[in-house]
């Protein structure tokens, strides 16, 4: 015998409806994210203008209009200008980029040569990226490759002049491979000696702390540019005759000690973090002040500083472009120099080399505060509030 | 380095040797430094003095009174090319502290409306902010100043086929060009009257803070200090009977005449550090509303304070006080990164001290000049800030 089924129970379920329209999807988000109010609705629509206004002149001026091959400023002219391009035509030269590359890479570095530049690039990468994935084991050999042996092999094969190698003097380097090196020497000089000038300001020696005040305080309130002009035109002065210095090698100084001034304040700052009670703590386990410092107060401090520390590191990369200033061919210098091309001479040529520059720069110094705030996720230990 | 440990005396004397005694190595350590920094700045001084010896320079600031032999471009006072390189060190200090004031104000303004926009709940407007600072903030300086002058002011049109904006300003590829307002006799009671316009909105403040204070009624400050600043000039202006009247560019056959011109190395410095800095200075804004904990706003809300209310009198003087001592160093970064005029040959302080140091050779005393003067501009920004700073301050009770 079968219970008798009342009408108004439901045999069978029914499927789940669709939310409202309002209440999800594209709608939804719409509604949240551009129009919740009046005036979102008004700044959207200001917005939109915007990008629709920029956007679609960019895009034909970088990527449609542009002259992306060729052999000359033909190319990215006018025929009134005397070009091939149609009169009122405006677009990206990358013609230009394209063709001068190897210069915006090497400088003036000679041809025969440029294998020595590229296998240093190769070893800086070989060594770099174990280096920065934190799951690569020898961390310890791995250092000592990328700043003893690397910076060595360099030293012999950039310039040159022994081991049956042509000398390549300095005033011949430039484009990225100069703005590398000064930024690659720069982070290792500056980060060690802003460590030092950092403790030494925080030292209970009343002498040495007065001096590295000063040095600091003195080196972060002028300008790099009056650093450089100082290390180009007052270190000459100050050698004993006879004794000069490489134009490249006084850049390398005047940056170097610009950025541990400003390392320096970075790495203060984190050592004041660290509570009294861990440098008491080193101090009546008998610690002397070396073994305090490397094994407890500056790994914690350090940690604590990484978004600074990298920072630094990025304005250090972006100021290596004032070099070109005092004469020197980096990104920027070689870039500027090439305008002066009379056979790619056109109004558009500057802007479009400028634009690859900028990318480039724009490049380095945004995959390094990625990788900042990545690391920061790694070293995270959770003593975070 | 545990210095001025102070026990009982039985136990203070060290059982091992005098060497061992932290306070007898600080003492070493320093006169050792001392030793060794005094004789390399002896050997500096010995080899320095040896070679201008040699290059036959005098050292000494007498060449100060010399004549300049230069033009500079664009300069706020006087200046010929047979002023005195003193007067083109000043020109060079005036047009670094107007280039830097100028764009402390701009960078200021676009940094605080990208920051905010930052926080946006709009998407849109939130994600276009981000983009802003992200592109500005990871491109050399230098890099945007070239952008400004070699890629975007030089192709300009020329002079005779300037685009004309409005205001009857002119843009060509020799700058901006706009109305010079030439002031006639009695202009000085519409100038006289401005100022004590301003003077009297302070009063008016002062006057409407106690008032508040006493019985509670707010007093419309900003449109009665609106209204003093604007009318009152207007008032005069028109009662003395319009004596400023303005020179407006005409467009000529080959040339603008007539206006004043801004340079397009100005501009391209004064766009350039403006865009740059106001990315650092939004990510400072973003930081330093962020850092007010959302129980103020909430706690506001609960009070039934407007929500623009709510901003302006509860989160925006707790942010100041994390936004302030950054913005200092902003504010400084700019002031020192004006020195890049040199590249594109405004006549800023380092630029002007660089062709007096090619021709008169006399490298130490131009280097010194930089250095006093930029760090005195330095001290003096942070000092006011410093100041503005306490006035701020979370007052503990």
């Amino acid at each position: 015998m079968t219970t008798p089924q009342a009408n108004f129970v439901r045999a069978s379920m029914i499927e789940a409806s669709a939310p409202p329209i309002a209440e999800g999807g594209v709608v939804h988000w719409l509604r949240e994210n551009l129009f919740a109010t009046p005036k979102d609705t008004v700044l959207t629509i200001i917005g939109a203008l915007a990008l629709a206004w920029f956007l679609p002149p960019a895009i034909q001026w970088l990527f449609l209009d542009a002259a992306w091959t060729g052999g000359g400023r033909g190319v990215c002219a006018t025929v009134a200008q005397g070009g091939s391009q149609p009169e009122g035509w405006s677009g990206a030269c990358w013609a230009f980029v394209n063709a001068k590359l190897d210069q915006f890479v090497y400088g003036r570095y000679p041809l025969d040569e440029r294998w020595r530049p590229t296998l240093v690039g190769i070893l800086f990468i070989l060594f770099l990226v174990p280096m920065a994935i934190p799951k690569v084991p020898y961390k310890g050999i791995n250092a000592i490759l990328l700043f003893a042996v690397l910076p060595l092999i360099s030293l012999i094969l950039l310039p040159g002049g022994w081991f049956g190698l042509t000398f390549v003097e300095t005033p011949l380097w430039g484009g990225l491979m100069v703005t590398l090196i000064l930024s690659f020497v720069g982070i290792a000089v500056s980060l060690p000696l802003g460590i030092l000038l950092a403790l030494g300001r925080r030292s209970h020696m009343p002498v040495i702390k007065m001096l590295c005040t000063a040095f600091i305080e003195l080196v972060r309130g002028i300008p790099l540019i009056t650093v450089l002009f100082m290390a180009s035109v007052m270190l000459p002065l100050f050698l004993p005759q006879g004794v000069t210095f490489d134009k490249f090698l006084r850049a390398l100084i005047g940056v170097s000690f610009f950025a541990s001034a400003y390392m320096a304040e970075v790495v203060r700052g984190g050592l004041q973090a660290i509570p009294k009670g861990q440098y008491e703590g080193a101090d009546s386990l008998g610690l002397s002040f070396w073994q305090k410092m490397n094994l407890i107060v500056l790994p914690q401090a350090l940690k604590l500083v990484i978004p600074g520390i990298v920072n630094t590191f990025i304005g250090l990369f972006k100021d290596t472009s004032l070099v070109s200033i005092i004469g020197m061919f980096d990104l920027l210098g070689i870039v500027r120099f090439n305008f002066t091309d009379a056979n790619w001479a056109s109004s558009v040529t500057p802007i479009s080399g400028l634009i690859f520059a900028g990318f480039i720069f724009w490049l380095f110094c945004f995959s390094m505060s990625r990788y900042s705030g990545f690391m920061e996720r790694v070293l995270d230990t959770a003593h975070k509030r | 380095m545990a210095i001025g440990v102070t026990t009982t005396p039985e136990k203070s004397k060290p059982s091992g040797s005098i060497i061992y005694d932290p306070q007898v190595r600080g003492i070493f350590y320093q006169v050792l430094t001392l030793v060794v920094l005094a004789a390399f700045v002896y050997w500096i001084a010995d080899n320095t003095i040896e070679n201008l010896k040699r290059a036959n320079i005098a050292s000494g600031y007498g060449f100060l009174n010399g004549r300049a032999g230069f033009d500079v471009g664009q300069s706020l006072i006087a200046f010929t090319s047979d002023s005195t390189y003193q007067r083109a060190l000043v020109v060079g200090l005036l047009n670094t502290l107007l280039v830097a004031v100028c764009g402390i104000f701009t960078a200021t303004i676009i940094g605080f409306a990208v920051g905010i926009g930052r926080l946006s709940h709009n998407w849109l407007i939130a994600k276009l902010s981000l983009a802003y600072v992200e592109i500005f903030r990871n491109i050399p300086p230098l890099l945007v100043i070239f952008f400004w002058y070699s890629g975007v002011l030089a192709i300009l049109p020329q002079p005779r086929e300037s685009a004309a904006l409005p205001l009857n300003m002119f843009l060509n590829n020799r700058g901006l060009a706009f109305p010079k307002p030439i002031f006639e006799d009695g202009s000085m009671y519409t100038v006289l009257a401005f100022f004590i316009a301003i003077v009297a909105s302070f009063f008016v403040a002062r006057y409407a803070r106690k008032k508040q204070e006493a019985t509670g009624q707010r007093f419309p400050v900003l449109w009665t200090a609106l209204g003093l600043i604007i009318g009152l000039p207007l008032l005069t202006f028109l009662a003395t009977g319009s004596p400023i009247t303005f020179d407006v560019p005409v467009a000529g056959k080959f040339n603008l005449t007539g206006g004043s011109v801004i340079g397009p190395e100005f501009l391209s410095l004064f766009l350039a550090l403006s865009f740059y800095t106001a990315a650092f200075i939004a990510e400072i804004v973003r930081a330093g509303i962020r850092g007010v904990s959302k129980g103020q706003t909430e706690a506001a809300h609960a009070l039934g304070i407007r929500p623009g209310l709510t901003t302006r009198l509860v989160v925006v003087p707790q942010a100041l006080r994390i936004i302030i001592p950054p913005l200092t160093s902003q504010y400084l970064n700019l002031t020192k990164n004006s020195s890049l005029a040199v590249a594109i040959g405004y006549a800023d302080l380092v630029a002007v001290g660089g062709t007096i140091l090619n021709q008169t050779g006399q490298s130490i005393e131009i280097v010194t000049i930089w250095i006093v003067v930029y760090l005195s501009l330095s001290l003096a920004t942070s000092l006011f800030m410093n100041w503005f700073n306490a006035r701020m301050a979370l007052v503990e009770r």
